[in-house]
């Protein structure tokens, strides 16, 4: 068997149908509603502001920090509340992810935070979250070199497919393999690279290949975000 | 934390009949209910109330009864201060203001017997359902408790049972089966700053309030739970007030829910 046509009907290279929204949250210096298709996440962005404890600030840079979570509602099974080993992972990942664009140098002695609650998922939680903080930092006026937007490229029974949902990642008859991308869409730097499952060195090339255009649109969807929230202002 | 200043002059403004936001004393903050927006969830509702923003989600799950309710279904409650809903909450296990929140929505639903616990028992004694709601805040700004309870039971009332197959909850699936309902009791908190008493307080308010009573209301005005929060004490006069208060909003609040969810 092979995998000639994908379950919900989508095209290779097709992502789910995406929602972007910028400044989301009243309270928070910056924020983003990012969903696509069954995977949703908010991103608030607080800072820059004091670092406590003292010892933890840089005076030659800010710290960025990053909190992942998954809401108790928002998977098959009620998640428990509070972290887990694999929410603390993914806090570390999307923090590596988003710093190579962030200029910390701006805001030396002080902390940038970040943090990103799933209100549904369907696999690419970890990838909405960065697209929707990735949105936030910029709503908060955090300067950046670029915009960072994620999804995840999979091999299918060998054939690439962009963004994996549930149904996908769960096929069990074949060989899948889930690989989250992070990149900035103008100098095509990997900034998040993960994989689940088994791949050939050339699959895992076409992977990153097919998946380079559909991480630049998806910056274009964030930005046009950002536009339409300070057009409204 | 808030300033004397401020709550100085919230109170000054009350005193000449104002709010800082332009609202009557006895007026809620504009409300919007969407219902099913997660859809992981067996019911859920986002309620959006002024600047506070909240999103309740129901999993249910199979779970042994207490040993003293044999044939009864279980139901659990949780809140949490999310640090993403405003900069005050910080990361960290559940405080003691979001224990109260949900342990306050908890009484009004279990008290105002809204859910058929009986036919929620699968086999008495052994397996029963298990309702699990959480109440989240997204945008925070004041009232959760009022905000979070209308969540909760529009999530409830939104909520379709999963599939049951050999005492396992088959995952992701539904059967359009709904959970057993018969009321609708919903927690209103009166905030009390001076001599002033006040509904839906905001954040500013909040946190200026000398004292609150939260009461949980049936549709025919029976009071199912109380709780009274703050430092200051309130007079048999306040509490005659506040319960007239407390019942006349709950029918708007009650009325807004039906119409959410077409039973109007």
């Amino acid at each position: 068997m092979t995998y000639t046509k994908r379950m919900d009907g989508r095209g290779f290279a097709q992502t789910r149908p995406i929602t972007a929204k910028a400044g989301v949250i009243k309270k928070a210096d910056g924020s983003a509603f990012f969903k696509i298709g069954d995977t949703a996440a908010y991103a608030a962005v607080y800072g820059p502001r004091e670092l406590n404890p003292k010892h933890m600030q840089d005076p030659k840079k800010g710290v960025l920090r990053c909190n992942y979570n998954m809401m108790p509602f928002s998977g098959t099974d009620r998640i428990k509340p509070g972290p887990s080993r694999r929410s603390k992972e993914i806090s570390m990942v999307t923090e590596k992810s988003l710093l190579p664009v962030v200029n910390l140098e701006d805001y030396p002695n002080a902390v940038v935070d970040v943090f990103i609650e799933l209100t549904e998922t369907d696999a690419g939680s970890r990838c909405a979250g960065i697209c929707a903080a990735a949105i936030a930092l910029a709503d908060a006026g955090i300067t950046m070199k670029d915009m960072v937007a994620a999804v995840s490229t999979g091999v299918v029974d060998h054939q690439v497919c962009v963004d994996l949902n549930g149904d996908e990642e769960h096929i069990h008859d074949v060989d899948v393999a889930d690989i989250p991308v992070a990149m900035v869409p103008s100098t095509e730097e990997i900034t998040l690279l993960q994989m689940d499952g088994k791949v050939s060195k050339e699959e895992l090339l076409k992977g990153i290949s097919d998946v380079t255009p559909v991480l630049k649109d998806i910056a274009k969807i964030q930005r046009a975000a950002l536009k339409e929230r300070f057009a409204k202002e | 934390m808030m300033n004397q200043g401020v709550k100085d002059h919230i109170l000054q403004a009350l005193n000449k009949g104002i709010r800082l936001d332009g609202r009557k004393k006895d007026e809620f903050r504009p409300i919007e209910i969407k219902i099913g927006v997660v859809a992981t969830a067996e019911g859920s509702a986002m309620v959006t109330c002024g600047d506070t923003q909240v999103v309740a989600g129901v999993k249910m799950d199979v779970a042994k009864p207490y040993p003293d309710s044999q044939e009864d279904g279980v139901m659990m409650f949780s809140s949490e201060m999310l640090p993403l809903s405003n900069p005050q909450f910080e990361p960290g296990p559940p405080k003691i203001e979001s224990i109260e929140v949900a342990r306050v929505i908890d009484r009004g639903i279990r008290e105002g017997k809204a859910m058929d616990t009986k036919k929620l028992c699968i086999t008495p004694g052994e397996l029963v359902w298990n309702v699990m709601v959480d109440v989240l805040p997204i945008n925070y700004d004041g009232n959760l408790i009022d905000i979070g309870g209308v969540a909760s039971l529009t999530a409830l009332y939104n909520a379709r049972m999963p599939k049951l197959e050999n005492d396992k909850v088959v995952p992701g699936s539904k059967t359009g089966e709904k959970i057993p309902l018969n009321a609708m009791p919903l927690p209103v908190t009166i905030g009390k700053i001076g001599d002033n008493l006040i509904v839906d307080p905001n954040d500013a308010e909040y946190q200026s309030l000398d004292a609150r009573l939260t009461i949980a209301v049936l549709e025919d005005g029976t009071l199912c739970a109380m709780q009274k929060g703050g430092n200051a004490s309130l007079t048999v006069k306040d509490l005659n007030e506040m319960i007239d208060l407390a019942v006349q909003k709950s029918q708007e609040l009650r009325g807004l829910i039906k119409k959410a969810l077409g039973m109007a």
